[in-house]
């Protein structure tokens, strides 16, 4: 159309100026790929019971077992192969991470945004909630969540939800709260639209750049936090060991020097993590407009 | 003034008794202890027995309107597991955990504050890079990994410090502590290294920015112009200066650690209140959870309130505005 830019593309061309960002962002997209594609690339099936052999369980990396092939990484108690494992857990841990991620920020900024629109009482109360949850960490929240509600997927997805909306129900409260008194509102106000369509047309589009900061902070947060509750042994069943459950089932051999069963599953999970963060900082700085050249 | 702490009181007053009920139904209304308390032998005269004598056949209300007046009265219940006293069972674990938590806060609050003046003071040279780059890790690398590599080069490699325990206590004041001693110190400080690092990451940012922003001003130019050395500029003015906003995390972040020392015990077999309440968790014993989350609430709503009133104190447009 016009020569004009369009805002994606010059976010873009902004986000490759910063190197280290983009090469996270490269890992990041690597390992969503690697964990999403994991049934086809890996030689065994951890989850599959009659794959597993005790013959195999605590080889060092580089041990052909009875299945004939290399195991790159090792095997861990029960005899799985570890790379296996890995790729599988990663899956686990993406799909948590963004499941929890995408509600928490589904539920958060409609808390936020209501309260922002509608203000007087419903105000008052909402927000009250929030910052009374706020002030408790997440991952005591998530904790006694996660011991009431008892394990499995959904349960852990609601107590990383229940813990993180707090965070975008006030990020979405703060920018709504300013673009609300701004003038373009009050004209789509007087026009015969309904109210919802005002705060969620109008309104939401304009709080989004805040959010989309807090939401890939957190999704790492809560990629970070199922590992917690997984190594304490609260998070998913021992049938499919997540990232955290990995590590937490090599932490006994650890001490007899049979270190590789929690450390590369522990290098896996850091690596995400590190660069989840560096994409989001990168964002978080493009956003900012004290920072602006 | 007195209008704006009176209202505070009532505020916190309504957020435990919130907190009570919630913490209440949501432990009470999920799983059965009955299976945990009574072997799946006992006779059936002795399972109604034991659940009359526990109240667990009374309607979910009457249970909490119990367990409020017995609260009232600092009465938090017995153990189902341990079958003491709860209080009495947390205040036995709670030295422990202090001990844990003070050292750790303390240690990243002087360490952070140091490493985060150097960065902010030369904030292009290698070392602080090198800050900045710890302290990243500090806040992304989760805080049980934190504390597996610790072990694992500490402990296991380099065999310098035991992998976990109290280690050997000393009794002061009744109460006993592990940092009093050679051997309770060479315990306590992984464990506390580990707690530490996520703070002093913080402490570094929160040093460094406020560091950053105070050398710009017109203090530093003229205390520079008035010929005072700049190891007095830094020591005298700047700490002064970056202090507040430090002192605030300092004590918001005491009750934070008590929270994240739940992992932090429980990778080191620290015997304190995380590792009770994890362990509690584990056996459903709902009298143990109950008080740990209501003293926590407790304790939470503590300091918020002392830095809301804190604030009031030092600030009179929040006190105008609260009241």
């Amino acid at each position: 159309m016009s020569g004009q830019q369009s805002p994606l593309r010059r976010f873009w061309s902004e986000f490759q100026e910063n190197r280290l960002a983009v090469l996270a962002l490269v890992v990041v997209v690597i390992m969503a790929l690697l964990a999403f594609f994991a049934p086809y690339l890996v030689p065994q099936n951890p989850y599959d019971l009659e794959n597993l052999s005790l013959l195999d369980a605590r080889r060092p990396p580089g041990f052909i077992g009875t299945g004939g092939y290399n195991h790159l990484l090792g095997t861990d108690p029960q005899g799985r192969d570890l790379l296996s494992a890995i790729l599988y857990g990663l899956r686990i841990s993406i799909l948590i991470g963004l499941a929890a991620g995408v509600v928490a920020l589904a539920l958060g900024t409609s808390v936020g945004i209501t309260a922002a629109y509608v203000g007087g009482r419903l105000e008052t109360i909402l927000m009250r909630i929030v910052d009374l949850q706020l002030s408790f960490p997440a991952i005591l929240l998530a904790l006694v969540l996660v011991a009431l509600l008892g394990q499995g997927k959904g349960q852990l997805i609601t107590a990383l939800v229940a813990a993180q909306y707090a965070y975008f129900a006030r990020t979405a409260y703060g920018a709504a709260k300013g673009e609300r008194r701004k003038d373009y509102i009050e004209a789509a106000l007087a026009t015969p639209l309904p109210g919802r369509q005002v705060a969620f047309r109008h309104l939401l589009p304009n709080c989004l750049p805040p959010l989309i900061v807090v939401a890939t902070v957190q999704i790492a947060n809560a990629i970070s936090l199922e590992a917690t509750l997984s190594f304490l042994g609260l998070g998913l069943p021992v049938t499919e060991p997540s990232l955290g459950m990995l590590i937490s089932n090599g932490f006994p051999y650890m001490m007899s020097g049979r270190y590789w069963i929690s450390v590369y599953p522990g290098i896996a999970l850091i690596i995400l993590i590190v660069a989840i963060n560096m994409v989001g900082d990168q964002i978080r700085d493009q956003f900012n407009p004290r920072l602006r050249k | 003034m007195l209008g704006f702490v009176i209202q505070r009181l009532l505020q916190a007053a309504v957020v435990m008794a919130v907190m009570s009920a919630v913490v209440f139904v949501g432990v009470y209304a999920i799983g059965n202890p009955i299976e945990i308390i009574i072997p799946p032998e006992a006779t059936q005269e002795i399972r109604e027995a034991t659940i009359k004598r526990f109240g667990l056949d009374l309607p979910l209300w009457e249970q909490y309107f119990i367990f409020v007046t017995n609260l009232l009265q600092g009465d938090f219940g017995r153990s189902f597991i341990y079958n003491v006293p709860v209080l009495e069972l947390i205040a036995g674990r709670l030295p422990a955990t202090l001990e844990l938590v003070l050292i750790s806060v303390i240690t990243a609050t002087l360490l952070g504050v140091a490493l985060g003046v150097y960065a902010g003071y030369r904030p292009d040279s290698w070392i602080a890079r090198g800050i900045m780059a710890v302290s990243v890790l500090g806040f992304s690398v989760p805080s049980f990994w934190v504390g597996l590599i610790l072990i694992l080069t500490f402990a296991v490699n380099l065999g310098w410090l035991p992998a976990g325990g109290r280690g050997e206590v000393v009794s002061l004041f009744g109460i006993e502590w592990s940092f009093l001693t050679p051997d309770g110190l060479s315990h306590i400080l992984l464990p506390a290294l580990n707690l530490a690092f996520f703070k002093l990451a913080m402490m570094i940012r929160l040093a460094r920015a406020g560091t950053r922003e105070i050398m710009l001003t017109d203090t530093i130019k003229f205390a520079r112009a008035a010929g005072i050395s700049e190891r007095q500029i830094l020591s005298q003015h700047l700490l002064k200066l970056i202090s507040i906003p430090i002192i605030t995390v300092f004590g918001l972040e005491l009750g934070s650690t008590l929270a994240f020392a739940v992992v932090t015990e429980t990778i080191f077999s620290w015997p304190g209140v995380g590792k009770l309440i994890i362990d509690s968790i584990t056996v459903l014993d709902r009298p143990v959870m109950v008080a740990y989350l209501i003293l926590t609430a407790l304790l939470f709503v503590l300091i918020n309130l002392s830095v809301d009133l804190v604030f009031a104190l030092i600030d009179p447009r929040i006190r105008a505005r609260g009241a």
